[in-house]
């Protein structure tokens, strides 16, 4: 606390003696300092990293035998192609239908809370197994999966390895997929160059729109942090019947609320919204601006904006700052 | 808050009455802050019949819920500067999060 109150003097003492451009340089570069890049992936104690783990999680990931029909695998929807999710409004699951929400990324899960777009299960362990079961996704029996990758030698080997006197078991699968997710991190992106003090990194669009983002347009209120998410749940007045997260929680400020997704690399993984309703960028700032839904579950951080047609140019400059040329993705051999 | 302060002033003055009679006191309630989304204890412990205040002294809304004895006690949507209390009667170990913030928990422990 005397740290900040010792800042606010001096922010003080600079409009006093140099104007109120160097309150906003100053209050800038605070702000940028709230984005700085972890320098490590956290595990949790129950699920330690394991290079071993990791590629056998990466294995199970690209694995089609994991589904029903032997036809998707969990990057079937998490396409690292298009940053991890699959460029469609909706994704398509078994048999061939659509499903009803849009394929989140799974970049950086490793700093999450609670998963899926309603925050249904506690662990990225227990979220690696919903897919592979749920009836419309990959629709796998697990008990079927079991005597499946049982048969496999290569697979019996590894699990062994990884899991001595375990083996292969459910816990194990979500155990192994999970560690091979919190391994999928964004690279470092131009804005990330530009928090460590690179001051060419990002155009004076960007650096405009990173101010509007934090003040006038008030998206720090939800999309907070390095990966510009507060994993919280918030109705952003999208017009849609689904209920969200209060469907698993019944709290009447969680009606129609889903999960703050991260904006990393948000460029590649269009479209937009938990229904994938929005196309474009430009169309996300619209809604935020003045589009949404009036409802009485509406967060109350969602107010109109008043945005210029400038500032939404300059937010989206900013967004543009935010996608890593992240390395190539090559696709594991499989045992059989 | 003058409210509450003036009630634990009475109790002062009623105290000896009380201890004759063998009924025991709350102890006084816990103040909780929620500030940049996250709440300023990580752990409570209280005696059964003391209380928490939570005081958003935050930016953003939030949400206090628990489950007590099998029942969710939801304090609805607290907005910025309000505040609001949770009594804990019975002996017992309590999760408390924010509904909209998962991210904000504490472990509240009752004895």
């Amino acid at each position: 606390m005397n740290i900040v109150k010792s800042v606010s003097a001096v922010t003080i003492l600079g409009i006093t003696l140099t104007g109120i451009s160097t309150l906003i340089t100053a209050d800038v570069h605070d702000m940028r300092d709230a984005y700085k890049r972890p320098s490590s992936i956290p595990f949790p104690e129950e699920n330690p990293y394991g290079a071993e783990k990791a590629e056998l999680g990466k294995q199970l990931f690209f694995d089609p035998r994991l589904s029903r029909e032997n036809n998707l695998t969990c990057g079937s929807c998490h396409n690292p192609s298009f940053a991890w999710e699959d460029a469609q409004a909706t994704s398509v699951g078994t048999p061939m239908s659509r499903l009803g929400r849009h394929t989140p990324t799974v970049l950086n899960l490793a700093w999450g809370e609670i998963f899926f777009w309603d925050g249904r299960a506690e662990t990225l362990e227990e979220q690696a197994l919903g897919p592979i079961q749920a009836g419309g996704e990959m629709a796998q029996d697990m008990d079927l999966l079991i005597h499946e990758l049982k048969a496999v030698p290569g697979y019996v080997e590894s699990f062994e390895d990884v899991f001595p006197g375990e083996g292969v078991t459910p816990e194990n699968i979500g155990k192994a997929i999970a560690t091979y997710e919190r391994t999928i991190v964004s690279a470092q992106a131009p804005f990330d160059a530009w928090v460590e003090g690179d001051e060419d990194a990002i155009t004076d669009a960007a650096k405009r729109g990173f101010e509007l983002f934090n003040t006038k347009a008030k998206c720090v209120a939800c999309h907070d942090g390095w990966n510009f998410t507060d994993w919280g749940f918030h109705d952003i007045g999208l017009d849609d019947r689904d209920e969200g997260r209060f469907e698993v929680l019944e709290i009447d400020a969680l009606k129609h609320s889903f999960k703050t997704p991260g904006l990393r690399n948000i460029v590649e993984r269009a479209p937009y919204m938990h229904d994938g309703s929005l196309k474009t960028l430009e169309e996300v700032v619209d809604h935020y601006n003045d589009g949404f839904n009036a409802r009485p579950s509406l967060s109350p951080e969602m107010v109109q904006l008043n945005l210029t047609e400038d500032e939404k140019s300059d937010l989206v400059a900013f967004l543009r700052t935010l996608s890593s040329d992240d390395p190539e993705v090559s696709l594991p051999k499989l045992p059989n | 808050m003058k409210t509450k302060y003036t009630i634990c002033a009475g109790m002062v003055a009623l105290s000896a009455s009380i201890v004759t009679s063998g009924v025991a006191l709350a102890a006084d309630p816990v103040r909780v802050t929620q500030q940049g989304k996250q709440f300023s204890e990580k752990n409570v412990n209280l005696s059964a019949g003391q209380e928490i205040i939570f005081v958003n002294n935050d930016t953003v809304a939030h949400n206090v819920y628990t489950i007590v004895q099998g029942k969710k006690r939801d304090l609805g949507l607290q907005k910025s500067g309000e505040e609001d209390s949770i009594t804990f009667d019975a002996a017992g170990t309590y999760r408390v999060r924010c509904a909209i913030h998962p991210k904000m928990k504490m472990v509240v422990k009752v004895d």
